[in-house]
Formats: structure tokens, C-alpha cells, sequence
């Protein structure tokens, strides 16, 4: 199949991308990795109903809008389908239920979001412990809460946004270690214009309180360990001089987001540092167009800004795309009119702000400590490789295998450059990122197999 | 670990999966790797250290969710939704090819 443009990625970007593109009379597919439009912000918003939908809050319930108006779009939706390899020229590999197929496009548009970032530390491996984003999609998916003593460590507005939401479905908590600088938290949720769902917010406030007086919300802490035997059962972290000790069944973790780099890396696409938010992202045009011609990234994926920027992003790479395929000589009126400028920099207004207010962590990370979870390779192995060879993540990789499990440095790659940058005493942004080669995702020999039948046919 | 707001006493689950050929409830909506959390034995052994793992991040970046999904290895289950019936089996080690 030939397409004018294949869009990666039905989130807010992805979405506002395909409906104007589609409004320019463009031929688009939408390949999405979930069963159902929305991204991750807005996953299940179709489904879910009732108290879960009332909980999740006002700005989950506005997606409705945008999925609805992206299904009646004309854009071809490919769901639970994913992207495995993309070619210049533009071939894009997918596979959906075990089968693997190409399809071709004039352009490409990465909307492919954000990731959590990881940030490992002792026992992150343990059954028990995931992210606070893996706890949400759970409560989006299935409506589930996590049981027993939940305890959540981290920084960033989701963690609040997610407790609050836990709460307004009488889900429990035991506690908070709050990673962030001060002032923290409670800064956060005073600040005007961050919070417009005020429900939502005045239980996030009781509950801070709730916490303060019990003495569960711990600030000022380090060395926090996960320990259990098979799974999660205690939490250890150290506060002054104390060793303090705690049951704990869950723990959820979150550090912030940084950008999907993983496909305009493996394209070779030129990249810039966040030095902000320690983060790779695509150098993009005024259009989102990438150093590679037709290769267009809109949302997340281009930069953390949150939902409302992605949209406008996607809104505004549409036009761009649209002028790249030569269909659309008025895109610079129509940005101009449609305001698209000026709507996104008061949505990216705020960002500044929580750059500041949450920097990227930058606790030492102790000898032991797992840093590539799939070939469980140490922070002390990585030390080690480091201190012998050129200041390169890719001779950790050749040397220990860091990155090259099946999440092809997705969980490791950050790590391992601040390490490298540490033993050679070098800034971050003077380190790069882990080659990425194709596959981008693993393939079995039978999706390839299954590809040979299909271009035959 | 987690339990759905919709499941009450006296109610039924949406539909039934097999999780290492044990009858498991789930829900609409939900996701393989969202059954792993809660299937008793549902762990998936690392490589390298034969330790036990859980889904991650449940948005398809950590691979901590591998396992065999109606006889297809090495799928992210965290991709997948639920169907009844599904039979999920875990699979110990990201290398094995589908059978
Ligand atoms: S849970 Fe992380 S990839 Fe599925």
C-alpha cells in the first residue's frame, strides 16, 4: 500500500495530525501500537465510563472530542500494529497479530510520545516496582488500583495527578518520598493555571496534608532501596542519620519524561541536548520537519510539552507536511490564521517552570546497582568498561552487552551515557546516545517469513 | 497487587483468560501484562540471572512483559488486550522464536 503520509502514533499529536491532513484532501494511515486511539494520556478514553472517567478527570474526558473526530477523519487506522523498520525513500515495516507487512509512504510523521524516564536504583528490578505512568495505564485500561501498602517515590506532576485520581476511587496510599527539590510538591499544586481541575486538586491537597501529619511524606531522603525476597516487601531509605524501614507491597516510580528517540536516531537524524531535562531530541524546523527530507516528528516525541502543545504540534507539522508534498502553497497563512503560534506557546507557558522546579535526578548510583535490566549489567561493570576505553556508550555495549536486549537500550541508554560523562569527567551533552540500529523493535523469523509471502503476492 | 474497581463481590468478571493453564479473570480494556500482575506464578525469569520479573513500564519500552500470548513468543503483553479465552504462558528468556 502507498500512502501520501503514515503517521506513527495516535496521540493528541498524531491524531490532530491525520484530521488536518486528511481536511487537505491527504491520503493518511495511522499506525498505532494500542488496540484504541488516544495515546497514553487519553487511553481508553472511548471505554471507560462512570466513576473511573469522572476520576481520571476533566483534561482525560476532553480527548473524547479528538478520537472521535479523528475515527471520522478518512485517515487510515492501523491499531495494535508496530513500526519495526522505516527506510528513506519511505518504506515502513509493521507488524500486527504475528504478521509482518510493508506499506510506503511520500512522508513520515513521528507522534510517538514520551517515555518515563528510567532512573535505576537498588531492587528497581523487583516484582512490586514499575513507574507511576505503568500505574495509570493500568487504571486506564482495566480500572485497576494497586493493593496493600502503595508507596510512591518520585517527582513531576503525574505522581500527584495520579494519586489524586487513586483517591477519588477510594484507593489507598501509605505514603510519598518526594524527590523533588524543594520547594516541591506543595509549590506545584498552589501554582495557578497548572491545576483546572479543582476537585482533583483539593483532594491532592488533603492528601499531602493527610501525609505530612502521619509523617508519610518523606522529603530530604536518599539511598532509598527496594528489598524482598521475589518481590517487593520492604522499603529502605536513609534520612539524616537514621536507616528507616517500611512494608511496602508497590512501589511506583516516576522521574519525568523524556522524548521517543529511538526512530529519528536509528534514521541518523541529527539531535540536540535538553540540557534542561537531560534529554536527545530530533532538531526540528519551524514545521517539525527533521534533518531528513519528509521525516516530520510532531508532540512529545519532538520535545516534552504536554498534550495541549502536541496538538498544536500536530496541527502545525500537518501544514508542513502538506507544503512539503507541494499540495499546499498557503501553509503560512494558515498557520498565521489558525494562530497556531501563539496558542502554542501559551500552552508550552508552564514548561519553563516545571523544567526548573523538577530537574532530572542526579543521586550517585552505588557500584551494585542493575543499569541495563535485560542483560543486567551494573552500574560498577559500566564504571569499569568506561574508565579503559574512549568516553563512548557504544564500547560499554560492545564490552558488557548494555543495550542490546530487546528493549535495545530504551531503559539503559541515559544511565550509561551519565556514567560514561562521570568517569571521564566530561558534561553529559559532550556524551552521545547508544547507536540505534534497525530492527527497532525484536522480529521472530516467522513475521519475516510471513513478510517474504506477502511481497510476492 | 492490583484489583479493577469493577470487580465486587457477587459480580462477574468480563471474561476468563488462562494464565500458565490457570483460569483467570479479567477485564475489558485490560492488557496482558496487566493479568501478569496479578496471576499467581505469572513471573517471567530473567536471562542472565534467572531472577524474577513483573511488566515495567506497561507502554511497550522496558520488555519486562515477553510472554507467549496463543503460542506466539516474545510478544509484548503489555500490547495486547485481553480476549477470552486467551491463553497466556510465560516464557523464560527474550531469545526464544516463535514455535
Ligand atoms: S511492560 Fe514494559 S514493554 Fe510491556
Amino acid at each position: 500500500m502507498t500512502y501520501d503520509v503514515v503517521v506513527i502514533g495516535a496521540g493528541p499529536a498524531g491524531m490532530s495530525a491525520a484530521i488536518q491532513l486528511r481536511k487537505a484532501g491527504i491520503a493518511v494511515a495511522a499506525v498505532d501500537e494500542q488496540a484504541a486511539p488516544g495515546g497514553q494520556i487519553w487511553r481508553g478514553v472511548e471505554r471507560n465510563a462512570g466513576p473511573v472517567s469522572a476520576a481520571l478527570g476533566a483534561d482525560y474526558q476532553k480527548g473524547a472530542t479528538l478520537v472521535e473526530a479523528f475515527r471520522d477523519s478518512g485517515a487510515e487506522y492501523l491499531p495494535a500494529t508496530q513500526v519495526w523498520q522505516i527506510e528513506e525513500g519511505w518504506n515502513l515495516f509493521l507488524t500486527s497479530e504475528g504478521k509482518a507487512r510493508r506499506i510506503k509512504a511520500r512522508a513520515v510523521l513521528l507522534a510517538n510520545g514520551a517515555q518515563e524516564r528510567p532512573v535505576p536504583f537498588p531492587g528497581w528490578t523487583l516484582p512490586g516496582v514499575m513507574t507511576v505512568g505503568a500505574a495509570q495505564i493500568l487504571l486506564k485500561s482495566g480500572g485497576m488500583l494497586p493493593e496493600g501498602e502503595v508507596w510512591i517515590a518520585g517527582a513531576g506532576p503525574l505522581p500527584l495527578l495520579y494519586a489524586t485520581q487513586v483517591l477519588g476511587l477510594e484507593g489507598r496510599i501509605a505514603g510519598f518520598l518526594d524527590t523533588s527539590k524543594r520547594p516541591g510538591l506543595a509549590a506545584l499544586s498552589s501554582l495557578p493555571g497548572a491545576w483546572r481541575d479543582i476537585p482533583g486538586l483539593l483532594k491532592g491537597v488533603r492528601w499531602l496534608w493527610d501525609l505530612k501529619r502521619s509523617g508519610r511524606m518523606v522529603r530530604g531522603f536518599s539511598d532509598l532501596h527496594a528489598e524482598g525476597e521475589g518481590r517487593l516487601q520492604h522499603l529502605q531509605w536513609r534520612a539524616g542519620n537514621e536507616q528507616r524501614k517500611v512494608r511496602a507491597d508497590v512501589l511506583l516510580v516516576h522521574e519525568g519524561v523524556v522524548p521517543r528517540i529511538h526512530e529519528t536516531m536509528a534514521l541518523g537524524c541529527v539531535h540536540d541536548w535538553n540540557s534542561d531535562q537531560n534529554y536527545f531530541s530530533a532538531r526540528l524546523d519551524q514545521w517539525g520537519e527533521t534533518s531528513r527530507p519528509g521525516l516530520f516528528v510532531a508532540g512529545d516525541a519532538g520535545g516534552i510539552g504536554g498534550w495541549l502543545a502536541a496538538t498544536l504540534s500536530g496541527e502545525i507539522a500537518a501544514l508542513g507536511i502538506a507544503r512539503y508534498l507541494g499540495g499546499s502553497p498557503d501553509a503560512d497563512s494558515l498557520r498565521r490564521e489558525a494562530g497556531l503560534d501563539e496558542r502554542l506557546s501559551r500552552a508550552r507557558a508552564l514548561r519553563p517552570f516545571l523544567d526548573a522546579l523538577y530537574p532530572p535526578p542526579a543521586e550517585h548510583l552505588a557500584d551494585e546497582v542493575v543499569v541495563c535490566r535485560c542483560e543486567e549489567v551494573t552500574a560498577g561493570q559500566i564504571r569499569a568498561v568506561a574508565k579503559v576505553s574512549a568516553p563512548d556508550p557504544n564500547a560499554v555495549k560492545a564490552a558488557t552487552r548494555c543495550g542490546m536486549g530487546p528493549c535495545q537500550g530504551r531503559q539503559c541508554g541515559y544511565t550509561v551515557q551519565a556514567l560514561v560523562a562521570e568517569v571521564h569527567g566530561l558534561p553529559l551533552a559532550d556524551v552521545s546516545f547508544f547507536n540505534i540500529r534497525p530492527p527497532l523493535k525484536p522480529v521472530t523469523l516467522g513475521e519475516i517469513a510471513a513478510l517474504g509471502d506477502l511481497e510476492e503476492a | 497487587m492490583f484489583k479493577s474497581v469493577h470487580d465486587k463481590p457477587g459480580k462477574a468478571s468480563d471474561m476468563t483468560v488462562f494464565v500458565n493453564g490457570a483460569e483467570t479473570a479479567a477485564w475489558n480494556g485490560e492488557t496482558v501484562a496487566s493479568v501478569l500482575l496479578r496471576a499467581p506464578g505469572a513471573e517471567r525469569r530473567s536471562t542472565v540471572s534467572g531472577e524474577p520479573r513483573l511488566p515495567y513500564c506497561q507502554m511497550g519500552v522496558c520488555f519486562e512483559c515477553l510472554v507467549i500470548v496463543d503460542g506466539v513468543a516474545s510478544t509484548q503483553g503489555c500490547l495486547v488486550p485481553v480476549a477470552p479465552g486467551m491463553r497466556i504462558e510465560s516464557q523464560h528468556g527474550p531469545r526464544e522464536i516463535s514455535k
